[in-house]
């Protein structure tokens, strides 16, 4: 009884872990983009979130006008660039 | 499956060996998931990979089956468990029964790694579509270490050893651990020590796939922060411990258990600030792979001290048989993230300079080296023992004085920097705006100097006086920001100021959620200055009906009472308390004597031989404690246990628990002068109220995952609808 | 001064400190330190010293007299009983036989402990018990 549950646990891991090794080997082209798209929404979210924190700071008053356009300038630069990169591997399936 | 275990001596073997082979299917998984991963990673075939993430799955179940089945072999008290017999027993109650697992090694290691394999199973699912290059490799990691614990298990401290036949009945667990806050600190503080590996895994496949940008960061975040989290409650939690349970009413004695799980504290919090720095400003990158490494190899180091007996330590744990490949494994995750990050500094190159003093970057770097300064002192302290008898062949070790020189001026710049650092802004505040933040908050410094050393002996406690100043500074910087967050909102949508607040906090509860995590900190260190200064501390030696003074309260022994008990005798003291010629409480400080097993000892003497623990009469307070422990003198009864034992040797245990009780009630009726520790401790409550309880609930705001994330989504359609309208700009919401 | 030499110099001033506090650490830390003695190391010791005296209690040594506490501690295998007076907190575990520690100093043939220094090992696997310092 017990060596019959064993070799069951055995076997339903066995399935379990090797499900992927008997898909056919995909390119990974698709899974690539969505690995890359998501990785580049995260890194957006990162920096506009950094460009609400400059707006709080000036709105507290605690960078110079100056300071402010030169660090907001900088954070849209990233921003877009950002952008950019979405747009491009976005690009074939929206345009 | 058997289920009757008692009288069923075939069914319960099955079980044990059930628990041992689960343990070695994990074990199996989790090399094949390390393999594989690495496999994939080299061929870079995703469905090797893929597999991989599920072997870790497959350790995960495997684990929490073995967790379950141990567990419901203490709860049904199978004594064939080695492990049941050990440390748990039929009068053990139902609760400590569920927490004596990981009073063993055997089963803290078993938690150790079932954690490991829930956590690992976590990220893995959350990073299942993301990070192509790093996850492979933190897969890899990831696995070899529970492959590493499971091993321990396998080889070395066999949680599932079978006893045959059973013993009728179980050691039972040590008394000192049967306290509700003993029960959940060993899991909080190994959570703590686990949870460490997982940013830990990340870095190390970032650094070998080089991919060194801050993503690794961003993933592993939050549990970096919930394992921070929880290595905090653990130090809360043990410190409460020690200050109700032991006898002697201090909550840190620097000693190297202690010790062990502050530094990785300590380190951890430099590497949440200094992670900010290289997702804002792309620098110290360098810096944060190192912490982070450094952070682990403490974690480790905190387990392998609790288990190796190494340092003379007040927590005796024995010799042990793990101490060696623990030991292994610290060099190894040492040596080999030394190595990752010297191969690599041509990745990890700052990408800008930090441009102004004033800015919280160069903040968080002082802060970061104060921290990291403060571990390192501490980490001297504790192996001083080690270093000493390397160098001059002799031991010498360090005490508490020797801790406080270099924690108290630390500390004191910590709590500054805990209230200069949200002030400033990234990148330079300017001269004006720093002069108007620091206004207020510089008036309550000074403010709170000159009433403290008005009202005060402040004067005599410079270090104390420094952080009552520093905290005042602190706690108005923070209280000023949550200010500003509500009225610079106000200004722009002309809310009311509470509604505009909670939006306000609510639209960053990262950055909110880190100030009050601050202000915890400000009011525990309040707390941890006000009672270890202006403690007063009396040794009392009175006789039923004397009375004594201490402090502004008087103190009345007015009874002792006996429980006597079959699993303990409980000698109890009545204390009652006038201060101002007014009843101010009835303390009932206890000891109690649970019996020995040792039959040495005789039937009667026995159950006065064994451990005993202390039951504190504490009344607690806002504005402090008063903390009493009672020691009774039992010496007046050797005579009595000596003949005892003689004449009560035969009788059977009903008469021999009739004697006892006899001898417990007639020492409680006249009994001699015991010994009593009153202990005034002002504000020590507020290490843990406020100041731990805001803390745990800042991290929480701060890391709470699911409003994140929807957060995330709602700005993501946002910003796909500012870029489908054509707005030139992304919207800045 | 051009930037890289700003930073050349506040690296060395940095360093420099660093240097200092660590001196200062070492220094301390022999100055402050107590060493670990079994009794029959402590007899052939600097009788002017401070110790911490390891060892295990011999059984029946133990008396109360008013505040203080007398008792003998030995060697691990039992030889060299060394008289001890001690006041202070008592851990719970402290019993005959038990494996004890305690800072104190030799005075006339006596180990006079200092208050509440007294610690106790327990022989179990998981016990934690400590007279602590109260600061």
């Amino acid at each position: 009884m017990e060596f019959l549950l064993a070799v069951a646990i055995v076997v339903l891991v066995a399935w379990f872990v090797t499900a992927p090794l008997r898909n056919r080997p995909s390119t990974g082209g698709e899974d690539r983009t969505a690995a890359e798209l998501a990785d580049l929404e995260a890194r957006k979210e990162a920096k506009y979130r950094q460009i609400r924190d400059a707006e709080a700071d000036r709105a507290a008053g605690k960078l110079t006008e100056e300071d402010f356009k030169r660090l907001d300038r900088e954070l849209r630069g990233e921003a877009v660039d950002i952008l950019k990169r979405l747009d491009r591997l976005r690009g074939p399936d929206r345009a | 499956m058997p289920v009757q275990v008692h009288d069923h001596d075939g069914g319960a073997v099955q079980l044990t060996i059930l628990g041992s082979a689960l343990l070695a299917a994990a074990l199996l998984c989790a090399l094949y998931a390390a393999g594989s991963a690495i496999y994939g990673a080299r061929t870079g075939d995703r469905r090797w990979v893929e597999s991989s993430r599920r072997s870790v799955y497959a350790v995960a179940a495997l684990l929490t089956t073995a967790v379950l089945l141990l567990e419901v072999a203490f709860a049904r008290d199978d004594f064939h468990f080695a492990l049941v017999a050990d440390h748990s027993s039929t009068t053990t109650p139902a609760f400590y029964k569920l927490t004596a697992m990981w009073s063993s090694q055997e089963g803290s290691l078993l938690l150790w790694a079932w954690v490991l394999s829930l956590a690992s199973s976590g990220v893995l699912y959350i990073t299942r579509r993301r990070h192509r290059e790093i996850v492979p490799w933190a897969t890899a990691v990831l696995a070899g270490l529970g492959a590493f614990f499971t091993g321990l298990m396998i080889f070395k401290a066999q949680p599932f050893a079978h006893l045959d036949p059973a013993p009728a009945e179980g050691a039972g667990l040590t008394p000192l651990l049967r306290n509700p806050y003993m029960a959940i600190h060993p899991p909080m503080l190994y959570s703590g020590y686990v949870l460490w590996s997982i940013p830990f895994a990340f870095c190390i496949g970032a650094l070998i796939s080089r991919r060194l940008d801050a993503s690794w960061i961003r993933t592993t975040r939050n549990f970096a922060l919930v394992a921070w989290t929880f290595l905090g409650i653990g130090l809360l939690l043990g410190s409460r411990w020690s200050y109700e349970e032991l006898g002697w009413g201090g909550y840190w004695g620097w000693d190297p258990v202690e010790n062990a799980a502050l530094m990785p504290w300590l380190v951890g919090t430099g590497f949440l600030h200094s992670v900010m720095v290289q997702e804002k400003r792309g620098m110290l990158k360098v810096w944060n792979v190192s912490l982070i490494s450094a952070t682990f190899c403490l974690c480790l180091l905190g387990t392998f001290l609790v288990r190796s007996g190494v340092l003379q330590s007040i927590h005796a744990f024995g010799a042990s048989t793990v101490g060696g490949p623990l030991l292994a494994l610290i060099g190894v995750a040492a040596i080999g993230s030394t190595s990752l990050i010297v191969t690599r500094l041509d990745q990890l190159k700052p990408e800008r300079r930090i441009d102004s003093l004033l800015s919280r970057e160069s903040i968080f770097l002082v802060n970061n080296l104060l921290l990291v300064g403060l571990a390192l002192v501490i980490f001297w302290g504790t192996f001083f023992p080690l270093i000493s008898e390397f160098f001059t062949g002799d031991r010498h070790s360090l005490a508490a004085p020797w801790f406080d020189r270099y924690v108290a001026p630390i500390g004191v710049l910590l709590v500054l920097f805990t209230g200069i650092g949200p002030l400033f802004a990234w990148g330079r505040l300017s001269t004006a705006a720093a002069r108007r933040l620091l206004l207020w908050p510089v008036i309550a410094t000074v403010a709170t100097i000159v009433v403290l050393l008005a009202v005060s002996d402040a004067r005599s406690h410079l270090w104390a006086l420094l952080v009552f100043a520093f905290a005042a500074f602190t706690l108005v910087a923070l209280a000023g920001e949550f200010w500003r967050a509500g009225a610079s909102r106000r200004a722009l949508t002309g809310e009311t100021f509470p509604l505009a607040l909670a939006r306000g906090v609510a639209r960053n509860r990262r950055r909110y959620g880190g100030y009050l995590v601050h202000a915890g900190i400000a009011f525990t260190l309040i707390g941890i200055a006000a009672s270890s200064s202006f403690q007063t501390n009396r040794d009392l030696r009175l006789r039923v009906g004397q009375s004594a003074k201490v402090g502004d309260y008087t103190i009345d022994y007015r009874k002792l009472s006996a429980d006597p008990r079959s699993e303990r005798i409980a000698f109890a003291a009545q204390l009652d308390v006038t201060r101002d010629g007014k009843h101010f409480a009835t303390l009932n400080p206890a000891r109690n004597y649970y019996p020995a097993q040792d039959p040495t000892a005789g039937p009667i003497g026995r159950y006065f031989m064994g451990e005993s623990t202390s039951e504190v009469g504490l009344k607690t307070g806002a504005g402090g404690d008063l903390w009493t422990a009672f020691q009774p003198d039992l010496a007046v009864l050797n005579p009595a246990i000596i003949r005892g034992n003689r004449q009560l040797a035969k009788v059977g245990p009903v008469a021999q628990g009739i004697a006892i009780e006899v001898l417990a009630q007639h020492y409680a009726q006249s009994p001699p002068p015991a010994t009593f520790r009153v202990i005034v401790n002002p504000l020590v409550l507020w290490i843990w109220v406020p100041g731990g309880l805001l803390a745990i609930a800042g991290a929480v705001m701060a890391g709470w995952p699911a409003l994140e994330s929807r957060r995330r989504l709602e700005a993501a359609y946002r910003a796909r609808l500012g870029k489908e309208l054509g707005t030139a700009n992304p919207p800045i919401t | 001064m051009d930037p890289s030499r700003k930073r050349k110099i506040r690296l060395i001033v940095a360093l420099s400190a660093a240097v200092l506090l660590a001196a200062g650490l070492v220094y301390t830390s022999f100055s402050a330190s107590t060493e670990a003695k079994q009794p029959s190391q402590l007899l052939q010791a600097d009788p002017n010293g401070t110790y911490e005296l390891t060892g295990k209690v011999v059984p029946g040594s133990i008396k109360h007299s008013g505040d203080q506490l007398d008792f003998r501690i030995s060697d691990r295998d039992g030889s060299h009983p060394i008289p001890v007076s001690y006041s202070g907190t008592v851990p719970d575990p402290f019993r005959d036989g038990r494996e004890v520690i305690v800072t104190g100093k030799l005075q006339d043939g006596t180990f006079v402990g200092q208050r509440d220094s007294l610690i106790t090992k327990c022989p179990s696997k998981f016990t934690t018990t400590t007279a602590g310092q109260s600061s």
